[in-house]
């Protein structure tokens, strides 16, 4: 008997993460019991990873709608409009549990993902970025990690020559057997010829292009739904392996056909393979479809109907080809040397219908698998701590000699450039990236327009762990302050929200808030959610990760001339602090976690009405020419965005003098970590004008001091306490984190 | 009215092309092409350049396979008139692998690959490359690559110096080589070289990175000049 005609029961459904309810459900859905290979493709599409059951409902509270958004949630990225008739496509998506089960492959499959669902679109890819979270490096196996990831990353990347314009690295005890690999990806695309995966005209043919499918990554998006155990091992084989030669074949084929009218509907396979991709271009388009698995190319023999339906085998793609224009796909993908099979077509009664070995092997509606999959408004429940106490600097001790501390701060793993990592990133081909890794926003110009992009990705679990509302509000208003610093407007923003268990009604609290706290920001800075993913079950022996939602926000230039720099550039230029004066905010600090070994401590609060004032002032100096430098003021506070301005990317350094005057300690003014700042640094024939301008929005200014010299000098209300000189300061800030994750000690 | 016609190869896994292509079209303001590697003929252009990337995705070794495209017969033809031939990055280790060029490129010092500016001093003037450069020039130039760690030996890499084939060298601002301006380890310090009789030559570093000042750097710019200059004299 085949697989086709035996009956799957309710044990079968228990033992694929199935509930007994979800079983239910699927039995009255179909009027009868399923087979296996479709009650496989139900656990893969019910499945928190494709289903989104649990985050569902907090997802649908995003603000999604601008005069700019193209294409919002639901598509394989979102799409905003930038002017010049071009489209910005991006998103950014989650590949944490396959990268703790093998971290190169996890990695690098990620950075494929993304990259298909851009291209997907239409799009040619020409940005990456992405947000990494490992243990202490002080244990060897979280530097092995971070170690593997990251090449896998920069395999991926460089071959497929996109650049990769920067990130976050973050450690934390709680990301040990729980890293975080979260992929961004850009593209550009004519705005009026984004490709969408939606179906809607029965006979059209379907094709399966790119690699063969084999028998990788079957069952990887049941996998990354369930929390892991000692035998995480074990689940090696549901990593998939990346091939990103073929990647880059595929990319090449799928923009060439696209700029032709052969394509009617393009989805890549993802996570559930052929099953998502049939069942929700169908659905999407309110079609059927049907596939035989008999004609699609498959890399070894005697793959059963599961096995086909389920692989997670990269660098394919499905293509919905209008009829008629079959011999153009099958030229092209010849051309790159690429299988191209027609396995299917479209069909008018909603069904997806699965052939292999010559009989029927799943009949299911498109819409059970999708639309209909279930929705759970789990419980949630406010913990008792919360919550935690400000932490004032008058609660602390000031360190005995500043010297010291600071070159202990900016040395340590959390804020020590990222050099190491970036520089194994490909982040120049391309010959567009015009603001490179180590500042505070990626930006790429687009050739033969004046026009440019740039983009930050930021979160802070820390953060989030001690006050989920306010570190999902400072997570967009600190990336929408990166963009803001570098001169850009924000278009749009993407979001992938890594949390625990969400039948842990904490955990679902906490979801809840972090989504509050973002509508909030994302409401009052004026930017629309286009896209994103979630990743539940972050959770390995029951250690569950901080919240940790990480936001990528895109912005444009109308004329990427404006392009405000990242470095002090010339010795006298005015030195100014932008934003509310007089915030110590030091809970959840940088400060707390390097000198204290403390996660504790309620974050800054978010000040958004500043933070909207600062963006349009910051934007409107930079449009008038008036900024030389900004960086915004985050983790680590005003030392850490002073030293980061010191070191410019070519190699070259400068110093800076600050006399500062404040009422409380120094330790809040230098450390603190209050949001909506900035350091800027001006012409001195520019700063009446700069000053202005400042008063005119609204926002608060401190002169500093100047920049020059060879050394880091603070004067605290008359009395110096630092004098660091720039050959002081770069072993420590420049060398710090290579120090911490490189094995050679 | 352009003079020249420069063909600009597209194997498989090539990713810098376009890059190129801008380049030699901004600064020579001559005709350029992309021509695909399954061309048999390069009938009607004047020079060539082969650019980065991952070419057949760098299987077997880095530009291992290259060497096998049908392009390389007109390739090594056009080599073989005289013409210009150039490589950067990818291209070059193509052209080692295809005998148009000297030694060989192992893998970096570090074991990663590495995207950082360097400086690279100027060794001698008769190529392609260096044509409209003063020996001792330093350029500031981008390097992207993770095998590019020149290896000749002992015998060969002394044939090279002494017939002034080596172009360029890794250096500090000030033009001192020392063993930390070094970004992968290669031999003497060695970042480019040329044929015996000058007409092929390469590089690692990547000027077509560094040809505008929207790029923040137009080092790059003296390299493709040096090209127009070559053909010219």
């Amino acid at each position: 008997m085949s697989d086709s005609e035996c009956e799957a029961g309710l044990p079968d459904a228990l033992a694929a993460g199935l509930t007994a309810d979800e079983y239910r459900k699927i039995e009255s859905r179909l009027g009868r019991s399923p087979n296996p290979t479709e009650l496989g493709m139900f656990s893969a599409m019910w499945s928190e990873h494709c289903s989104y059951k649990s985050s569902k409902r907090q997802l649908a509270r995003f603000p999604t709608e601008s005069p700019r958004v193209l294409e919002g949630p639901g598509e394989n990225a979102g799409a905003a409009a930038i002017g010049e008739g071009l489209a910005a496509v991006f998103k950014v998506e989650s590949h944490n549990h396959p990268t703790f089960i093998e971290p190169f492959q996890g990695a690098a499959t990620g950075v494929g993902g993304i990259l298909r669902d851009i291209f997907t679109m239409g799009a040619r890819p020409v940005a990456l970025m992405n947000s990494l979270r490992f243990g202490p490096p002080a244990v060897r196996k979280n530097r092995v990690l971070l170690g593997r990831a990251v090449a896998g990353i920069a395999n991926y990347g460089n071959s497929m020559g996109i650049p990769t314009l920067g990130g976050e690295v973050a450690f934390d005890d709680c990301y040990s057997l729980n890293p975080l690999v979260n992929a961004f990806a850009l593209g550009i695309a004519p705005a009026d010829r984004i490709f969408r995966a939606r179906a809607d005209t029965p006979g059209d043919p379907v094709f399966c292009v790119g690699a063969k499918t084999g028998r990788d990554g079957i069952h990887g998006a049941s996998m990354a739904s369930a929390a892991f155990d000692e035998e995480a091992e074990a689940k090696r084989p549901t990593v998939q392996v990346g091939d990103p030669f073929l990647e880059k074949l595929l990319m090449e084929a799928c923009l060439e056909l696209m700029a032709g009218e052969a394509l009617a509907a393009v989805q890549d396979l993802g996570a559930a393979g052929l099953t998502c991709s049939t069942a929700e271009i169908a659905a999407r388009g309110g079609s059927g479809i049907e596939i035989d698995l008999d004609l699609a190319p498959q890399r070894e023999t005697g793959m059963s109907a599961y096995e086909i339906m389920l692989s997670e085998s990269q660098e394919r793609m499905l293509l919905v080809v209008r009829r008629g224009r079959e011999a153009e796909v099958e030229r092209v993908f010849a051309k790159w040397d690429l299988d191209a099979a027609a396995i299917g077509r479209i069909t008018a009664d909603g069904l997806l219908r699965v052939r292999h070995a010559g009989r029927p092997a799943a009949t299911i509606p498109c819409r059970a698998l999708t639309e209909d999959a279930p929705v759970y408004d789990r419980p949630r429940e406010t913990p008792q701590w919360w919550p935690e106490p400000e932490v004032r600097d008058g609660d602390l001790p000031e360190p005995d000699d500043w010297n010291e501390a600071v070159l202990r701060l900016v040395g340590s793993p959390g804020l020590a450039s990222r050099r190491f990592v970036y520089e194994q990133y490909d982040h120049l081909v391309g010959s567009d990236t015009l603001a490179r890794p180590g500042g505070d926003a990626g930006v790429v110009r687009i050739k033969g327009t004046p026009l440019g992009i740039a983009m930050s990705l930021d979160g802070n679990g820390r953060y989030t762990a001690r006050d989920p509302w306010r570190g999902g509000a400072l997570a967009v208003a600190e990336a929408c302050r990166n963009l803001a610093a570098v001169g850009a407007t924000p278009v749009g923003a993407t979001n992938c929200l890594n949390f625990g268990n969400p039948e842990k009604p904490e955990v679902m609290w906490q979801l809840s808030e972090v989504v509050s706290g973002m509508c909030e920001a994302l409401t009052a800075l004026s930017v629309p959610i286009t896209g994103g993913n979630v990743s539940l079950y972050n959770e390995t022996e029951e250690e569950g990760i901080f919240p940790t939602p990480v936001v990528g926000v895109v912005g444009v230039f109308d004329d990427v001339s404006t392009l405000v720099g990242q470095h002090f550039c010339e010795p006298g230029d005015l030195l100014f602090l932008a934003g509310p004066q007089g915030s110590d905010a030091l809970g959840a600090s940088e400060y707390l976690k390097v000198f204290q070994q403390s996660t504790g401590g309620r974050p800054p609060a978010p000040n958004l009405e500043a933070e909207v004032r600062l963006g349009a002032f910051l934007r409107a100096a930079a449009a008038r020419r008036l900024t030389r430098s900004a960086r915004d003021l985050s983790e680590g506070g005003l030392i850490q965005a002073a030293v980061e301005s010191l070191f410019a990317p070519d190699g070259s350094a400068q110093g800076a003098a600050f006399d500062l005057e404040f009422a409380g300690a120094p330790l809040g003014a230098l450390i603190g970590e209050a949001p909506a700042r900035a350091l800027l640094s001006v012409r001195p024939r520019d700063a009446d004008d700069f000053a202005e301008l400042a008063s005119v929005h609204g926002v608060p200014l401190a002169a500093l001091g100047t920049a020059g010299g060879d050394s880091l000098a603070i004067r605290a209300n008359g009395v110096e306490i630092i004098r660091l000189t720039v050959d002081d300061l770069w072993p420590a800030f420049g060398h710090g984190l290579e120090r911490a994750v490189s094995d050679r000690r | 009215m352009p003079r020249h016609r420069f063909a600009v190869l597209v194997f498989p896994g090539t990713n810098c092309e376009r890059d190129v292509l801008e380049a030699l079209r901004t600064v020579t303001r001559q005709d350029a092409e992309l021509v695909w590697h399954q061309e048999g003929s390069l009938a009607g252009f004047d020079a060539a350049v082969v650019p980065g990337g991952f070419a057949h995705g760098d299987y077997l070794r880095a530009g291992g396979l290259a060497r096998f495209s049908p392009v390389m017969a007109p390739l090594s033809a056009m080599a073989g008139s005289g013409r210009p031939v150039i490589g950067i990055c990818n291209g070059f280790q193509i052209l080692q692998e295809a005998r148009l060029l000297p030694g060989a490129m192992l893998r970096n010092r570090s074991l990663t690959y590495v995207c950082r500016d360097v400086w690279i001093r100027a060794e001698d003037r008769n190529s392609p490359l260096t044509a409209a450069l003063e020996e001792g020039d330093k350029l500031r130039i981008p390097v992207g690559h993770a095998e590019g760690n020149f290896f000749a030996d002992d015998e060969e890499l002394e044939a090279l110096e002494s017939g002034q084939q080596v172009l360029f060298r890794y250096c500090d601002e000030a033009g001192r080589t020392r063993d930390g301006t070094n970004p992968n380890g290669s031999r003497n310090g060695i970042a480019g070289v040329r044929n015996r009789r000058g007409n092929v030559a390469a590089l690692m570093p990547h000027p077509d990175r560094a040809y505008e000042s929207v790029l923040g750097n137009t080092d790059g710019v003296r390299v493709f000049d040096s090209l127009i200059r070559w053909m010219e004299s």
